[in-house]
């Protein structure tokens, strides 16, 4: 059986303090605006990166790998539930779309 | 109600200081959040989809207006302004800060409040009847028991790990409505043929990925063995629980497994041993919690301005037809005040609205408010005489929809709008069918439904047990709603029957119209409800209401 090719990632994680959604930027910073994080195209950079988020737990909690795409804005989710991340709940302007 | 005494407050403190202390080790980074998320979870703090979330425990949905008070000045101060009544009776916060949590906590603890063990392997916050000490038809006040039960199960030593999380509800009526046939332990008051009253102990029910209705495992159990009957379900479930395999944890697996024969069984060799160790201090403890649950003083007047009123105002009228029950003293009703205007999203509450109802509780509820697990509050003892004036305040806040047990009654737990377990959002299914309920005008002509939505296979809006329940899931990267029928949380308890292939975000409410339509061209009379219904002609015709191009190809 022949290996999935690997497709675009982002690292995300929920901030310590705040609790809310953060994506890894590829100078190290944590961004709240998925846009300017690093796109992953490799598989080996993409658990390297994974592995400095984890390196980070009190800055961050629950780092993982989310599925994402390229798009003329930089990285955009593809799953839905990675996009309610980028903008909070449906029932309120509360969360990140409060702030735009 | 209950106040707390000394030992329950220093218990409060000491752990409140405990745990800030536990906070302030994990954000100067000498905890890690492998150590750190156990204690938080304890402590009723989870980590959602957009913030942190602070789970309160309201015991068995009793409040008085001082802590509904606390209730709103907690959201104002450290939230965003309201707070989510859940199907446990709780309160949630959606937006606290870490570092405020203990701040919170403290707070809640000036009102005798805590959200201890309303998370984790732990026999969770006791729920009962929300019409509890006021209902006509209730045999006795099911909340003693309940506190009985939250005192001994609290910190209880041997049941912290437990296999996996414990829920008890308790009702003291033979018309079910604490769900208590969906429980690890539901407790039934029932009188035995010398006419005294005991409980009907029903174990091993469950919603969830596995729904199961709980099982009678004593008819009949005298009053002063409740606890150390419970002791020896927990304990014996403690033992045989599994802990290899989180979705084969619960106790209804246990049963499921084992033999309700077998459970049984043990569970009586065990409650022999316990027995004779509680010698009386239980029910020393028992008489002095009943009688801080003494009924208030109700008085005597006139309900002729409340018969006129409701002559001359046909609002007021419709108003008190769906949200008034049977009160049990001459003269008062129990009012349920409704979370679910049309559009709004179910349980929540502005901490404008919580003050409101916890002044019309102060000023005419006898200080008592209830949290029911269909996520409304409840006044339990208003006199009818007061109703117009109610009413007239409850409008001027948004809190006068007339629809308790209606179609918009919905009950919708988080979703994936917060819930970071979820696979897809409930609440706005909840507000578009209420929405569009309401514009069809067709509520009040539907009449008795209950519709209840689960973001997950997790349950927690019990769409298992709703005469149409709504389960959101994620079909291959998109929002899925899967249907079932003729559900009923009631002492009938039933699960509901799957009606077939999901349906998009787009299609679900479309879909519930079909089936509704269905429904009132084939209900046999207007007094046949939907759940009537559906148990005299199955699921085909609503199948075919639901799938009708699978029909038309059948027939061709
Ligand atoms: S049913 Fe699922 S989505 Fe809804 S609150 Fe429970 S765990 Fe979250």
């Amino acid at each position: 059986m022949s290996r999935r090719p690997f497709t675009p990632k982002v690292v995300t994680a929920n901030d310590l303090l705040e609790g809310d959604a953060v994506w890894l930027t590829s100078d190290d910073q944590w961004t709240r605006d998925i846009s300017e994080a690093e796109l992953i195209e490799d598989e080996a950079i993409a658990q390297d990166r994974l592995f400095f988020a984890m390196s980070q737990p009190n800055v961050v909690v629950g780092a993982y790998l989310a599925e994402s795409k390229a798009s003329d804005n930089g990285p955009a989710p593809t799953h839905f539930r990675e996009t309610f991340r980028t903008r909070g709940p449906s029932n309120y302007a509360h969360g990140k779309q409060a702030g735009v | 109600m209950y106040t707390y005494n000394d030992f329950d407050e220093n218990f409060i403190r000491e752990r409140n200081a405990q745990f800030r202390a536990q906070v302030e080790r994990r954000i100067d980074g000498s905890l890690t959040e492998d150590e750190f998320k156990p204690l938080r979870l304890m402590n009723g703090l989870y980590l959602q989809l957009h913030a942190y979330m602070l789970r309160v425990a309201i015991p068995y949905g009793t409040l008085n207006s001082s802590q509904m008070h606390k209730l709103a000045d907690i959201a104002d101060r450290w939230d965003k302004g309201y707070g989510h009544f859940t199907t446990r009776q709780n309160i949630q916060y959606n937006w606290p800060k870490l570092k405020d949590v203990p701040d919170m906590l403290d707070a809640l603890g000036e009102v005798g409040m805590h959200a201890i063990q309303t998370s984790g392997n732990t026999i969770r916050n006791v729920t009962a009847d929300h019409f509890a000490g006021a209902a006509a038809d209730e045999i006795e006040d099911p909340r003693p028991v309940a506190e009985l039960l939250r005192q001994w199960s609290t910190d209880h030593p041997e049941f912290q790990f437990l296999p996996r999380k414990f829920k008890i509800a308790v009702t003291g009526s033979p018309n079910d409505r604490a769900v208590t046939k969906a429980h690890d332990i539901g407790l039934r008051m029932v009188r035995n043929d010398m006419d005294e009253p005991g409980y009907e102990v029903i174990v091993g029910g469950g919603l969830g990925r596995t729904p199961v209705v709980g099982k009678v495992i004593r008819d009949f159990l005298p009053k002063e063995d409740l606890l150390p009957y419970c002791e020896a379900i927990v304990s014996v479930y403690n033992l045989l629980g599994r802990r290899d395999n989180k979705y084969k944890a619960r106790i209804k697996i246990t049963v499921a497994e084992n033999g309700l024969e077998k459970i049984r069984e043990l569970v009586e060799k065990r409650f022999g041993e316990l027995r004779p160790e509680f010698n009386g201090f239980d029910q020393n403890l028992l008489s002095k919690i009943e009688a801080q649950f003494a009924p208030p003083d109700f008085r005597t007047a006139s309900t002729n301005g409340y018969d006129a009123h409701r002559a001359a105002n046909p609002a007021f009228r419709s108003w008190s037809d769906t949200n008034l029950a049977g009160h049990r003293a001459p003269g008062y009703a129990i009012v349920s005040i409704s979370l679910k205007a049309h559009g709004a999203t179910p349980g929540d509450a502005t901490s404008e609205q919580m003050r409101v109802l916890a002044r019309l509780a102060k000023d005419l509820g006898h200080d008592e408010l209830r949290i029911s697990h269909e996520q409304n509050v409840i006044l339990p003892h208003v006199h009818k005489s007061d109703l117009p004036a109610l009413y007239a305040t409850l409008r001027d806040h948004g809190l006068a929809t007339a629809n308790i047990g209606l179609v918009s009654d919905i009950i919708a737990c988080p979703g994936m709008d917060y819930c970071a377990l979820a696979t897809a959002r409930s609440i706005p299914v909840a507000q578009e069918i209420a929405t569009r309920f309401d514009e069809l005008k067709l509520e009040h002509e539907i009449g008795a439904l209950k519709i209840k939505i689960s973001g997950c296979i997790n349950a927690c809006g019990h769409h298992h047990v709703g005469h149409i329940g709504i389960l959101g899931l994620d079909r291959a990267g998109v929002e899925s709603y899967q249907i079932t029928l003729g559900g009923d949380g009631t002492e009938t308890a039933t699960v509901g029957e799957r009606a077939g292939p999901g349906f998009s975000a787009e299609e679900i409410v479309p879909a519930i119209e079909r089936l509704i339509a269905a429904y009132l061209d084939i209900r046999e009379s207007h007094d046949e409800t939907f759940l009537e219904t559906y148990r005299r002609v199955g699921l085909p015709p609503f199948k075919a209401a639901l799938y009708p191009e699978k029909e038309a190809a059948n027939a061709a």
